[in-house]
């Protein structure tokens, strides 16, 4: 049956989850004003919130289905400002070691927070592109080449790094591994100032002749595809599975925003009255529901393609569709929302400005939004990537 | 439970409407526009399948399907996809059924809904629209007052559909306060005294060839009987926020026509040496369409699981209504964009599409969910 409500247990964890969002975000500014600290594995208050985990194993299986329940959550956690995102399986490299690695590999370095190296300073979307070299030298694998962008690249245990085994090849020959911090010629480089996402650290990782085991390859798959996308597809199925959830957080902050706006113009005797014309409405109150509708729209779309994923059916189209509209509301929303609350809304007294700044990301990273409304028209259009570039 | 899971049976309405409007529908809407005409035939053989009339219970003569707004979306959707002029003619007595179904007293779905129950087309509408640009459901000049047991209702409702042939009208007047709880809908047989039925036709821009009458009502006295649900009246959120989500569900069905008509074209012209749709400014249009389509049609489903929940869909509605109305439009104009030319020429479906968009996205709506 077609349904948009949650059952009790699922509105309690959200509510509570709410809650603990007040508290995280009396933090958020301090780790925005202070790029340079590291923000700690939990909040001080942290323990105060354990319930809410016994009551996620509680909530027994007539709720929401596991991947549109973890979206839930994350738009809700989103919306508390969230700093734990250091934590496995957050991060992108860790989405890839399930999607990729093997049994053995997935749990030997599943613990651990896995960043993922993709962006070069001369490649972005364009991901095959990418020039990092891979060469075999006996049992060891020597990386050469340059990674920007590398989100908790500065506190993760290992990077996930794509490179090529063959240049000349294109995307058949680009594979990913495992590269432990440590590994000799791993340098970090540099850490990037960012104008928002401060709590969250961006390294610049350079590999000069950096050496890993031969069995540090997610999938220990060594040929080199000819035809098809090889260990890019591995890449590309991550997307799958992270496109929904980067929606999922920019939609948690225009949330947060469109919330703020709500409850101050409603301190000042301002509220939407759903069902008048809009000759009884004033442009405020109409751009409140602009606000809105957009928001909905991201946050069915994004439930959509997770609840496919849950029933197990190919959602790359429906992740790309999400991301799209996800993307384009995480810049529409907040910049809407400044808008309506006008110049107090930018100060550092409120989180407003923050949010603005820290979901502008959503629309660039894992796939702007021109990367996403490519893979959206070669889907619909049955276009491959050479026949629709 | 979050589930975007179609029963069933709704799966099969979907289907069989899906394959009607592809045989029955598509080839003959630009016939319809350009000769202003609804064919007979045609709207009978769509109430063969019963979607207007199939939530009318067994005992009342109908086929006892479980009333469902969200099934009625999926129909409107369908029928749209091949042609909205359609979809809108065939379920427009939807919107003096449905009411019915839900507020009428034990007498009243006694008396008019097996006249709707059978396999023919039943003309019977909805009045709801009024002249005046500043048209407002929650503030409606069509009044209708009290005196003893009698209700007088004055006033003016144009874009009727089928006003010319319908038996029966389901007339929407303010009886109490400002707001969509102080209204309510009287059941009008057409040769009621004091109603005045124009016998010009409206013409519009959109849908043009249905039917649209402008009803005047100058002191029309009706029996208490005749008020939808009685004593209790009706929830009037319930029954505006039905229309608009109908019709929201005809946009849906509208935008994703052009979307999926554009796409060949793009692929098979050619400018610069190569098919419009490997250029970007095209294949992101392309994309927009079909995103939009996407959530406009999520957007509508939540209004409608609510309304079938019994809980307010006024919100939902709302939302729905005002993204899918701007979603609509913006999707029509660009199916005229990417055929360029050819889509301003009355040949293909384009600009008719595009006349209809517009048409619905600023009507309250003529068909119920």
């Amino acid at each position: 049956m077609v349904d948009f409500s949650l059952n009790e247990n699922d509105k309690n964890i959200i509510r509570a989850l709410r809650k603990q969002g007040e508290v995280q975000r009396k933090y958020a500014r301090y780790y925005d004003d202070h790029e340079e600290e590291l923000a700690p594995d939990e909040f001080p208050e942290a323990a105060e919130f354990d319930y809410i985990k016994q009551m996620e194993a509680d909530r027994g299986h007539d709720g929401c289905t596991p991947t549109v329940f973890f979206l839930l959550k994350t738009i809700t956690e989103y919306r508390g400002d969230f700093l734990r995102l250091r934590l496995p399986p957050y991060a992108l490299g860790n989405a890839t070691l399930a999607s990729v690695g093997t049994e053995e590999q997935q749990k030997k370095w599943g613990h651990m927070l896995l960043a993922m190296a993709n962006t070069e300073p001369g490649c972005g979307s364009d991901s095959k592109a990418i020039e990092t070299t891979a060469t075999l030298d006996g049992d060891e694998w020597v990386l050469n080449g340059e990674k920007i962008f590398v989100s908790h690249g500065v506190r993760a245990g290992g990077v996930v790094v794509w490179a090529t085994l063959d240049k000349s090849v294109g995307r058949g020959a680009i594979k990913a591994f495992l590269v432990p911090k440590y590994a000799p010629g791993f340098i970090l480089a540099k850490e990037e100032k960012k104008m928002g996402n401060r709590y969250s650290d961006t390294a610049a990782i350079v590999f000069k002749d950096c050496r890993i085991p031969r069995e540090n390859l997610l999938g220990l798959d060594e040929t080199i595809k000819t035809k098809g996308g090889g260990g890019f597809k591995g890449l590309m199925k991550t997307f799958n599975l992270t496109r929904p959830f980067v929606s999922a957080r920019g939609i948690g902050h225009v949330l947060a925003c469109r919330e703020f706006v709500t409850d101050e113009l409603k301190k000042e005797g301002i509220e939407i009255d759903w069902e008048v014309g809009q000759y009884k409405r004033t442009a405020v109150q109409q751009k409140l529901i602009e606000l809105e509708a957009e928001l909905e729209a991201a946050t069915l779309a994004t439930m959509h393609a997770g609840w496919l994923a849950d029933k197990g059916v190919y959602n790359n189209l429906e992740a790309s569709v999400c991301k799209s509209k996800a993307g384009d509301i995480s810049r529409k929303g907040p910049q809407l929302a400044l808008e309506i609350l006008g110049a107090s809304g930018i100060t550092h007294d409120q989180l407003v400005e923050k949010w603005f700044r820290d979901t502008r990301a959503t629309d660039i990273y894992e796939g702007t939004a021109e990367i996403q409304r490519l893979v959206i028209a070669r889907s619909i259009l049955n276009y491959s990537s050479q026949e629709l570039k | 439970m979050i589930s975007f899971e179609l029963s069933k049976e709704q799966e099969l309405v979907q289907k069989t409407t899906k394959e009607f409007a592809a045989g029955e529908l598509r080839n003959i809407a630009r016939d319809c526009d350009e000769d202003n005409k609804i064919p007979q035939k045609v709207l009978d053989k769509a109430w063969e399948l019963g979607l207007a009339n199939a939530a009318i219970s067994e005992e009342y003569g109908g086929i006892g399907m479980e009333r469902s707004a969200l099934t009625t979306v999926l129909i409107c959707e369908e029928l749209s996809y091949g042609c909205a002029t359609m979809a809108s003619a065939i379920m427009s007595p939807s919107a003096f059924i449905q009411p019915l179904i839900d507020f009428g007293t034990e007498d009243q779905k006694k008396e008019y809904l097996p006249l709707h129950a059978g396999e023919k087309f039943k003309a019977a509408a909805m009045a709801l629209h009024e002249p005046q640009f500043t048209f407002d459901p929650t503030d409606l000049r069509t009044r209708a007052e009290k005196k003893g047991d009698t209700w007088i209702i004055n006033g003016v409702k144009r874009l009727v559909p089928f006003g010319d042939t319908a038996g029966h009208f389901l007339v929407i007047a303010g009886t109490g306060d400002a707001g969509l709880c102080g209204i309510d809908a009287f059941i009008l047989p057409r040769d009621i005294g004091g109603l005045t039925i124009d016998s010009k036709t409206e013409k519009t821009m959109g849908l043009k060839p249905l039917p649209f009458s402008r009803l005047s009502l100058d002191n029309v006295a009706v029996p208490d009987t005749n008020r939808l649900g009685g004593d209790e009246g009706i929830d009037g959120r319930a029954l505006i926020n039905s229309v608009r989500i109908a019709n929201s569900a005809i946009c849906v069905g509208l935008s994703k026509a052009v979307g999926d008509y554009a796409i060949p074209y793009a692929k098979e012209r050619v400018a610069f040496g190569e098919p419009i749709a490997k250029k970007q400014a095209i294949a992101f249009m392309l994309a927009d369409m079909y995103t939009e389509t996407e959530c406009m049609r999520w957007m509508v489903w939540k209004a409608a699981s609510q309304l079938d929940q019994k809980v307010d869909a006024t919100k939902a509605t709302t939302l729905a209504c005002h993204y899918v109305n701007q979603k609509t439009i913006q999707i029509a104009d660009n199916g005229v964009q990417v055929f360029g030319g050819h889509g301003y020429i009355r040949e293909l479906p384009l600009e008719m599409w595009l006349r209809n968009a517009r048409t619905l996205s600023v009507m309250e709506g003529m068909v119920s969910a």
